[in-house]
């Protein structure tokens, strides 16, 4: 139908036989041969979606993107695309249309000029995902803002570079569009201009979706319920209703187009979709729950079955039984359930699929699987309902099994089978039960593969290597600009310090030994005298018979008493866990001013001197000290464990500290408040040393990580623990108060710092 | 000396159903005079198994419930100021002693250890209470035995028997009693249909199997019996097990949507 035109040399001047085709291309005015070879087809198809009018703004549009000097590639995917587009949004094209000329005028007019094709060329699907006008044009103005935000420009030489991230992102809309909302597709595009306007291969790397920061964001913003968000209460459930404590494993359904997962368990634990949608009514917790149920219901009751010498068909027969028994025994303990099956379950009509030239083996079963489920269905197929009443006859005496179920399933196989099942043309329709899993643990298959044997059995794991090093843990960072967290931002890793030699602690505390023996006074006390007689009390456990006796008297004499001849009892114990974390950074280098000693030197007095204190007190006493050098490498290491004595290790490791690198806090209190939180004291105390703001070489913005500690220091005051900073800087007033409130102390004396230390921290805890 | 025991007699027989043979082995231990410690979890028995023993055996009771603050004094007794000086105020432990009571200290554990070493000197062959403030050796009357109660469930480090102490009593083991009897209990205390008495065993014994899991306590047999009470009064089913049985055991928020799903699970919704 599509007649070639006639072959001139010039495109432009092609003749066309349609008289309306014709007008039309010399309306586009267009010299390029690929646009010509398929213009009529194009204007057909126009013409069939468009009005008039439509059809010359249609036009009009193409020709503006035809003259824009980008080549044929930008026209012909609009001409292709655009009545696709148009029917895909609801309503009529006059809105859109505008709104992306205009985007690609922007696109045009800006260095991005590469990226209209990529837009153009994701636009249709974008618009069968968005279905809205004005969802378009939300989409629009993200993409614009993310073109304007990264297109850098260097003022000095008036030169403006593309943006590096606007392809890959039009590249990935469709897909992102099939996870996020708009809203949450605007979030993950913020985010990534934020964190990586300034790096281009970052850049480019977060909007294909490569970076790990990227995909943690992206899932964080996806619709529906989220795995992780339900995990406990999921495992609750299980614990309450089946007494199980199966793993729950997620499975990522974020980059699975092509085939849908089905929720399965094996040994290895139940595996669960990580992100749920609302689905027939049914909420996305809820959803989760019933497929934990069903799976719940194969674990009690479901026996394996050897399967060599059944046909898939008869499994597939098989599988509908049995999950319909198991269903059944589900709702007759828990009757609440039978609610969201009947909901999740498609209810296919029963003459949807004709089986003169298709296979209904699926329509079928799931028409039976939907008449066992549902005593209330409306199927009148004799067979269908003779099966139903003899699987209600067999479960009617009990629970039944599995083999039972099986051979009901054969003979149902067998009575049903139909020519037409062997098909090509399946109907799958209403047929997808996914609340169920995919069957798996029912088979057993006694023959292996021919060979699967020999290759399968080799691979015997490598012999473990010794731990040299714990794995990174993950933190988050809080970014004030955006006031949103940062998720798994840095990486911590924690090691038990180097040792060095003990003598060189002990001989600093005997340097020290007035100063101790002034402590010791003081801690003596300050012990804990379990248990403390209050006397002279109104109000008591027990009469103070001294004092009554002589209020006794001076009643009998006239004097007016004394009535408070009670006494009472009251316990003074000290119940503390307290983690000294000192700051480790390079400036702890630098010698005092008028002295030889660093600064450095002088706080492993003061630490030593205050370990000593704290041990003969009596306290958990842990001591750690952390450094960083960017987000990737916050070292954490660990010189006394709570449960270590203050002995020669101790002392040699707290001998060897050594200053070096940068000060991100933010994350080394949060892993201190970690080990913290496991303590079960009644005072939890996170004591800070350091000597400056945090401040990292990757962070150019000196609020950030301020921000980010003062964020850190909330969520352990949330858990009930105190965080008490102690600064060497004398600088400190300006910022120390926004990051710990009232809990700070600037020691300015540094050469007395070990005797500050320690008084500071008999004064804390008194 | 009768007059003194009157108010501390039970009037009716307490509702008991016995689990197994522990009717008799209190009997014996009675007839032996010998301590006896009940431990289970809350809610399952142990103070009612105290009174019906109590009643059976037709012998004043005295409970006294333990907690942190109570010292030696609380027990014992003290002298109290009046008009004329100072008078000597038994406590209830040596009223019990002088009466021949049976003396039930409840969630013993609560109690301080130093306070309960009180007792040892009449859990022992020699069954005499010195008061030390008032210089007096009583002699426990033939009659006086001494029960407490405890509950193993709680994981406190502090909060624990002496050995010294524990070497004293012999003990009975309580626990919720199986899901067909406890139906049949909650049925007889609140006259509620079995088929729901049933329904909320389920629920109850859900509760149970999340212990440890964030519960330190399973759902009793007497939160169990409170939401039959409030079926009773024709309070919605679903509605009475959140009241009584959920809203009470916890404030995570995660728990509590788990029980709430278990009480949509195990009540089918009438529509459906």
């Amino acid at each position: 139908m599509v007649s070639a035109g006639s072959p001139a040399s010039n495109p432009r001047q092609r003749e066309f036989s349609h008289p309306q085709v014709h007008s039309a291309w010399r309306t586009l005015d267009c010299g390029f041969a690929e646009v010509a070879d398929v213009f009529e087809e194009c204007v057909y198809e126009a013409l069939s979606v468009f009005s008039n009018k439509q059809f010359a703004a249609y036009l009009e549009a193409a020709r503006v993107i035809g003259k824009l000097g980008r080549g044929a590639e930008p026209l012909l995917t609009f001409l292709q695309e655009w009545p696709t587009i148009a029917a895909a949004l609801s309503g009529d094209q006059e809105p859109s249309l505008p709104q992306v000329m205009g985007a690609i005028r922007a696109l045009q007019k800006s260095p991005n000029s590469q990226a209209i094709t990529p837009f153009l060329q994701t636009l249709a699907a974008v618009a069968r995902r968005l279905k809205a006008a004005e969802q378009l044009e939300i989409y629009i103005g993200i993409a614009l803002d993310l073109m304007v935000r990264t297109s850098l420009s260097i003022h000095g030489r008036q030169a403006t570079f593309p943006s590096p991230g606007l392809p890959h992102f039009f590249e990935q809309a469709p897909r992102l569009l099939g996870l996020l909302s708009t809203g949450g597709l605007k979030n993950w595009v913020d985010y990534g201009i934020r964190n990586h306007a300034g790096h281009p291969e970052r850049q480019e790397a977060f909007f294909r979706i490569d970076s790990a920061d990227s995909r943690a964001v992206l899932q964080r913003e996806r619709h529906g319920t989220l795995f992780h968000d339900i995990e406990r209460p999921l495992a609750l459930y299980m614990q309450a209703l089946w007494r199980e404590s199966v793993p729950l494993v997620p499975y990522s359904t974020l980059f699975d187009n092509g085939r849908q997962v089905m929720p399965y368990f094996d040994h290895f634990g139940i595996r669960l979709p990580d992100v749920l949608d609302d689905q027939r009514g049914i909420s996305g917790s809820d959803r989760y729950h019933a497929m934990l149920a069903h799976m719940l219901g194969h674990r009690r009751w479901s026996t394996q079955q050897v399967a060599d010498n059944w046909s898939p068909m008869q499994r597939m027969a098989v599988e509908v039984f049995e999950d319909a028994r198991i269903e059944t025994l589900l709702c007759r303990d828990y009757p609440g359930l039978r609610r969201w099956f009947l909901a999740l379950h498609p209810q296919p009509a029963e003459d949807a699929c004709d089986p003169a030239n298709t296979s209904c083996l699926r329509h079928r079963l799931t028409v039976l699987s939907r008449a066992l489920l549902d005593p209330a269905h409306r199927y009148r197929d004799a067979s269908l309902l003779d099966f139903v009443g003899r699987f209600h006859a067999l479960l009617a005496a009990g629970e039944s099994n599995t083999g039972e179920i099986a051979r009901l399933a054969l003979s149902y196989v067998a009575k049903t089978r139909r020519q037409s099942d062997q098909r090509a043309q399946v109907h799958f329709a209403e047929t997808l039960i996914d609340y169920r899993d995919d069957n798996r643990h029912l088979w057993r298959f006694i023959e292996e593969d021919d060979e699967g044997e020999f290759i399968s059995e080799q691979r015997k794991p490598a012999a473990q290597e010794e731990i040299a090093s714990l794995p990174p843990r993950h933190y988050p960072e809080w970014d004030y600009k955006s006031q949103s967290i940062r998720p798994d931002w840095v990486s911590l890793y924690e090691a038990l310090h180097p040792s060095g030699n003990a003598r060189d602690i002990d001989t600093l505390l005997a340097r020290h030994a007035p100063l101790a023996k002034q402590l010791k006074r003081l801690l003596d006390l300050l012990k804990p005298q379990d248990k403390v007689r209050i006397r002279y009390q109104e109000d008591g456990s027990e009469l103070d018979l001294d004092i009554a006796l002589r209020s006794l008297i001076d009643l009998k004499s006239g004097n007016p008493p004394d009535q408070r001849i009670n006494m009472s009892h009251r316990t003074n114990g000290r119940d503390i866990s307290v983690l000294l974390l000192i700051d480790l950074s390079q400036s702890l280098n630098e010698i005092l001013p008028g002295g030889a000693q660093s600064i450095l030197h002088t706080a492993r007095e003061a630490v030593a001197l205050l370990a000593w204190a704290i041990n003969e007190l009596g306290d958990a006493c842990a001591i750690a000290g952390f450094h960083s050098n960017t987000r990737h490498a916050v070292r954490y290491h660990h010189i006394k464990g709570f449960s270590e004595d203050w002995n020669e290790t101790v002392k040699g490791r707290l001998a060897a500290i050594e200053a070096g690198w940068s000060t991100r806090m933010g994350a080394a209190v949060r892993h201190a408040g970690h080990l913290l939180a496991a303590r079960q004291t009644e005072k939890r105390i996170l004591l800070i040393l350091t000597d400056g703001q945090p401040s990292d070489i990757d962070e150019s913005d000196p609020q950030q990580l301020i921000a980010d500690t003062k964020k850190a220091v909330e969520t352990l005051s949330n858990e009930g623990i105190t965080t008490f900073c102690m600064s060497l800087d004398p600088q400190a007033d300006a910022y120390v108060g926004d990051i710990f409130g009232r809990n700070w102390r600037v020691l300015d004396r540094i050469e007395r710092l070990p005797e500050q230390l320690s008084m500071l921290y008999l004064n804390l805890t008194r | 000396m009768t007059s003194d025991r009157d108010p501390y007699l039970l009037r009716q027989e307490p509702y008991y159903h016995a689990q197994g043979n522990e009717i008799s082995l209190y009997e014996a231990a009675y007839a032996a005079r010998l301590p006896v410690m009940v431990k289970g979890p809350t809610g399952c028995g142990k103070s009612r198994f105290v009174e019906y023993m109590a009643w059976k055996l037709c012998k004043p009771l005295i409970t006294v419930a333990c907690n942190e603050d109570m010292t030696a004094a609380d027990l014992l007794g003290r002298y109290l100021l009046d008009a004329s000086g100072t008078r000597w105020q038994d406590g209830p432990l040596t009223t019990a002693a002088r009466i021949g009571a049976i003396c039930y200290l409840d969630e013993i554990v609560e109690a301080r250890q130093d306070t309960t070493v009180v007792i040892h000197p009449l859990t022992d062959h020699r069954r005499t209470l010195p008061l030390d403030k008032k210089g007096e050796l009583i002699a426990a009357h033939p009659d006086f035995q001494l029960v407490v109660s405890y509950n193993p469930g709680y994981q406190s480090l502090l909060k624990d028997l002496k050995q010294s102490t524990r070497q004293r009593f012999t003990a009975f083991d309580f626990d919720y009693p199986d899901g067909a009897l406890e139906c049949r209990i909650i049925a007889r205390e609140t006259g509620i249909d079995e088929a729901i008495a049933a329904q909320l065993v389920k629920v109850a014994q859900s509760g149970r199997n999340l212990k440890g899991h964030g519960l330190d306590e399973g759902i009793s047999t007497r939160l169990a019996v409170y939401a039959a009470s409030l079926i009773q009064r024709g309070v919605a089913a679903p509605d009475a097990c959140r009241m009584a049985m959920v809203r009470p055991i916890t404030d995570d928020a995660d728990i509590r949507s788990t029980l709430e799903q278990v009480i949509d699970a195990v009540f089918a919704a009438p529509a459906a």
